[in-house]
C-alpha cells in the first residue's frame, strides 16, 4: 500500500485517496516548437528503475495538487512538496542522496 | 421560500451504532485568503468561532465551521440565516477576491452514536480513524467505500458524517450495513 502525505493538509492518504497525475516537472512544449520537442512533451516520459517524481490530487481530500518523490522499486517514498514548483527542492534531493547514494540525480 | 427537505427525510438505522440523517443544517463554502483578516472576521461573524487550524472543526451550539483546504472552509449554520449570512459575507468581503456559496441542499449529514463507531468508520474509510488518528473535532476529509466524503467525532460516542446529497442513500446504506449488530470488528478499544 503506498502512502503519501499531502503537504497541503497534511493528511496520511492512502493510495484510493488520491488521483494520480503522472511524471512531474514536464515542461510544455510551445506553438514554436518543433516536431520532436513536442512528441517529447506530449509522449515521452522517463521510466527509470527506481527514482520517480510523480504529480499526485488530493482527490479525496482537500483537493490540491502536490508532487511526490518515490522509489517504483521498493515503494519508498522520500517525501512531498508542493506543486508550485518547477523542479524538486534540496531537501528532497538530499533525501534521495541519503538513501540513494548511486542515483544520477534529477535532470 | 420553500421549506428544506433532506434527501431521505431522516431516516435513521439501529444497529450496534445508531445512523441518523440529521435535520436541515446550513452550509456555506467559503474559499479565499484564510489568512486574511477580513476574512477571519467574517468567519467569526457568521460562523460564531474562529477559523480552526488546519484539520480541524469548531462547534459553537448550532454553528461551526471547518478547515477544509488552504483555502477553503465550511461553515455551519442554521438554515434560516444562510441568506442573510451570504449577504454579511458578500459585504465584509467586498473587493477580496473569494467565493460563498449555500450548498445547505448540495450535501446529506449523518449522525452515528455509540461507543462502536470507529468501527462503523473503519469498515468504509482508508482514513486512521483510530483514537490517535482521529480524536475529536478533527475533521477528516476521506471517502467512504466509493464517495467523498469528511467526518469528526463530537467525542467518543457521536460522530457527524457529510457527504454529497447525490450519493446520500448509498452512503446512509453503507453506514447501516457497517452497522449492522452482529459485526463488530472491536478494532479500537473505547
Ligand atoms: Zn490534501
Amino acid at each position: 500500500m503506498l502512502t503519501l502525505t499531502c503537504p497541503c493538509c497534511n493528511i496520511a492518504c492512502d493510495e484510493t485517496e488520491l488521483h494520480p497525475g503522472g511524471q512531474a516537472h514536464v515542461s510544455r512544449a510551445g506553438p514554436d516548437s518543433g516536431d520532436d520537442a513536442f512528441e517529447q512533451y506530449l509522449f515521452l516520459r522517463k521510466n527509470p528503475r527506481g527514482v520517480h517524481f510523480e504529480r499526485w490530487r488530493h482527490a479525496m481530500g482537500c483537493g490540491k495538487w502536490f508532487h511526490a518523490a518515490r522509489c517504483t522499486v521498493t515503494l519508498e517514498v522520500f517525501g512531498t512538496y508542493s506543486a508550485q514548483t518547477l523542479e524538486p527542492p534540496q531537501d528532497i534531493l538530499d533525501a534521495i542522496a541519503a538513501r540513494r547514494p548511486d542515483w544520477q540525480g534529477f535532470a | 421560500m420553500s421549506d428544506p427537505v433532506t434527501p431521505l427525510n431522516g431516516a435513521s438505522f439501529q444497529g450496534f451504532v445508531t445512523v441518523t440523517e440529521t435535520a436541515p443544517q446550513g452550509m456555506i463554502t467559503l474559499r479565499g485568503d484564510l489568512a486574511a483578516a477580513a476574512l477571519r472576521d467574517a468567519v467569526l461573524a457568521v460562523a460564531g468561532a474562529d477559523l480552526p487550524d488546519m484539520g480541524r472543526i469548531v462547534i459553537n451550539g448550532s454553528r461551526g465551521c471547518a478547515w477544509m483546504s488552504p483555502d477553503e472552509a465550511l461553515l455551519l449554520l442554521p438554515r434560516a440565516d444562510v441568506p442573510d449570512a451570504l449577504a454579511q459575507l458578500a459585504t465584509a468581503l467586498e473587493g477580496s477576491h473569494h467565493l460563498a456559496v449555500d450548498v445547505s441542499d448540495a450535501r446529506a449529514m449523518f449522525r452515528l452514536e455509540g461507543a462502536g463507531l470507529r468501527d462503523v468508520l473503519a469498515k468504509l474509510t482508508p482514513a486512521d480513524v483510530s483514537p490517535a488518528g482521529l480524536a475529536p473535532f478533527t475533521l477528516r476529509r476521506s471517502r467512504l467505500a466509493q464517495v467523498a466524503a469528511a467526518f469528526w467525532l463530537t467525542d467518543q460516542q457521536a460522530a457527524h458524517v457529510i457527504c454529497f446529497r447525490s450519493v446520500a442513500q448509498y452512503v446512509f446504506d453503507l453506514l447501516s450495513t457497517s452497522a449492522r449488530k452482529g459485526s463488530e470488528p472491536e478494532l479500537f478499544d473505547s
